[in-house]
């Protein structure tokens, strides 16, 4: 065989395995919208969205409720997990000695390789019963499922957060410790500036996986379909949603947890686009090419 | 570079012959596919097993995925058996035939430490409706009623709103009663709070909740047996038409006294 069929060869092979991954998320997305297509048109895309209760066996079939959950159970596990990753990531970056490093590494490794039931499992026998003794109602909230998420994110923000701040060019900390700042102030001012588009890469990351999240959410938020008026309330989110129901559903019930993907599908690429932006317009362009 | 193609390619050949080979050999088994309910599952497992057993070339995959599935799976011939763990609807019973292998009671669960250990039919469908609220109504020491059922298709709830709560037009479950979707989350979730009540099946009790007494009746394998226990229900084995060949030898069996003794031994009431 000559040289130019073998590189001929190699090429398409090449080609093939990185085609081979958007040909599957396509099949994907078209199988997703080609089953849950028909709930939309029979419930109607409206009474679908905005409505507010989901009872397959009477035929409503809103998710409102289950967007606001899933959007507050996310929103409210980043607003913890955000402070706590980027500032142990400016820790381990910048501050922690090399022994404290190895312990902290191994450590939030094994936290991100806790699998996501065992999580959930903790949280509903530790958890949830600590939460009612706290605050009361039946432990199963919003704050719980929060919780959780939270140190499943964790692992995530703090390793791409801690790579991204490493990666700022240590010209930047030499000019800024030459001038006179102190490492606080290099560090509040300078590194962090500079490495903010990676921490929005991991908070990106840390985002898709709590929304994306399904066992454990299922075990500790209660799964009531509402809309939450504290953070102690009992909510579903969309995941939870179609776990929970698809080993039963037939006919439109069926189409309809397919129709919730197709939601969280688009509420997922909302979330990337805004994400996205603001990583670009966050990029930093000065000395040695951008961050 | 030649010789290495050709080497890889008698290879792959040799592997894929020898695949079919080994998989096609399994052809002389007789296979059974059982789907359907999760709560017959655990039941139709031990049976499986201990007839494969005895009857080594057969082979009995048990598999769950809820009552719907085993009625639409045996409709359309995925599944050799459906299993099905309530009355079957006239509407749904067209070309089935089915077999009652078993009887399971629903037991209303509390907290071990809930001093409540008799509710009436009324109570119980109050409490799970939402119009008591407090223990205190109900004979015990006050404390919010924390009301815990299970997801919308579970067989178990189905059951529980035929029998306590009226049906599908009786009275709705209380809409902001926890949500889980296991028998074990339930029983965890019971087990954990002094105020939630909940409902399983009485195969899966254990000392870790109580069980109440309806009406006066403690559920028991014999009060279920001999229909004092209301809150009761069948399982089912569904084929499509008559079942025939190693099918039709696997449910007589399962009907016979031997298999009766396993049904009993995984925690359902066998039939008389």
């Amino acid at each position: 065989m000559s040289r130019e069929t073998d590189e001929f060869l190699i090429e398409k092979g090449l080609f093939l395995t990185a085609i081979s991954s958007v040909i599957v998320i396509a099949l994907i997305i078209i199988f997703i919208f080609w089953e849950g297509y028909p709930a939309i048109v029979n419930v109607g895309f409206f009474n679908f969205i905005f409505g507010m209760d989901w009872s397959p066996s009477n035929g409503l079939y809103g998710v409102f409720p289950m967007i606001i959950g899933s959007l507050a159970i996310t929103g409210l596990s980043l607003l913890m997990a955000v402070p706590l990753g980027v500032f142990c990531a400016i820790f381990m970056a910048e501050i922690a000695p090399g022994k404290m490093r190895k312990i902290l590494r191994p450590t939030l490794q094994t936290l991100s390789g806790i699998p996501s039931v065992v999580y959930g499992f903790f949280g509903l026998i530790i958890l949830v019963p600590f939460m009612r003794v706290q605050f009361g109602g039946t432990g199963f909230s919003m704050l719980t499922a929060s919780l959780i998420l939270t140190v499943m994110i964790l692992p995530i923000i703090v390793s791409v957060s801690e790579d991204a701040i490493k990666s700022v060019p240590s010209e930047y900390k030499e000019a800024s410790l030459a001038l006179g700042a102190t490492h606080w102030q290099t560090i509040k001012n300078v590194i962090f500036p500079a490495a903010i588009p990676g921490v929005i890469t991991s908070i990106i990351l840390g985002m898709g996986r709590a929304i994306g999240e399904t066992l454990a959410i299922i075990m500790v938020a209660g799964n009531v379909v509402q809309i939450p008026t504290s953070i102690l309330d009992p909510v579903r989110a969309l995941t939870s949603n179609i776990a929970i129901e698809m080993g039963y559903a037939t006919g439109t019930h069926y189409n309809a947890l397919f129709a919730t993907g197709i939601v969280l599908i688009f509420m997922i690429l909302i979330l990337l686009v805004i994400a996205n932006y603001f990583h670009y317009k966050k990029k930093v362009t000065v000395g040695g090419g951008y961050l | 570079m030649e010789r290495k193609y050709i080497i890889g390619i008698i290879i792959l050949l040799v592997i894929i012959v020898g695949a079919y080979m080994v998989f096609a050999g399994g052809n002389k088994q007789e296979r059974i596919t059982i789907a359907g309910s999760t709560s017959v599952q655990p039941v139709a497992e031990k049976l499986a097993q201990a007839y494969m057993q005895k009857h080594p070339n057969v082979k009995i995959t048990v598999q769950g995925g809820g009552s719907a599935v085993g009625l639409k799976s045996v409709q359309d011939g995925t599944a050799d058996i459906g299993t099905y763990s309530s009355k079957l609807k006239d509407n749904e019973s067209a070309g089935i035939t089915s077999y009652e292998i078993a009887k399971d009671g629903i037991v209303v669960v509390v907290n071990n430490a809930n001093s409540v250990s008799d509710l009436t039919t009324n109570q119980t469908m109050g409490i799970f409706g939402g119009n008591i609220t407090d223990w205190s109504a109900v004979g015990g020491s006050s404390g919010t009623i924390n009301v815990i059922t299970r997801e919308e298709g579970s067989g178990t709830r189905d059951a529980f709103i035929s029998l306590v709560m009226g049906g599908k037009n009786g009275t709705a479950i209380l809409k902001t009663a926890v949500v889980q979707s296991s028998t074990e989350a339930v029983k965890q979730s019971v087990k954990g709070d002094p105020n939630a009540i909940g409902y399983i099946s009485l195969a899966d009790l254990n000392g870790d909740v109580k069980a109440v007494k309806i009406n006066g009746v403690t559920p028991s394998e014999q009060t279920i047996s001999d229909g004092t226990y209301k809150i009761q229900r069948p399982f089912l084995f569904l084929t499509k038409g008559q079942a025939k060949g190693a099918t039709l030898d696997f449910i007589n069996w399962v009907l016979s006294p031997e298999g009766q003794a396993i049904v009993k031994e995984a925690g359902a009431v066998p039939e008389k």
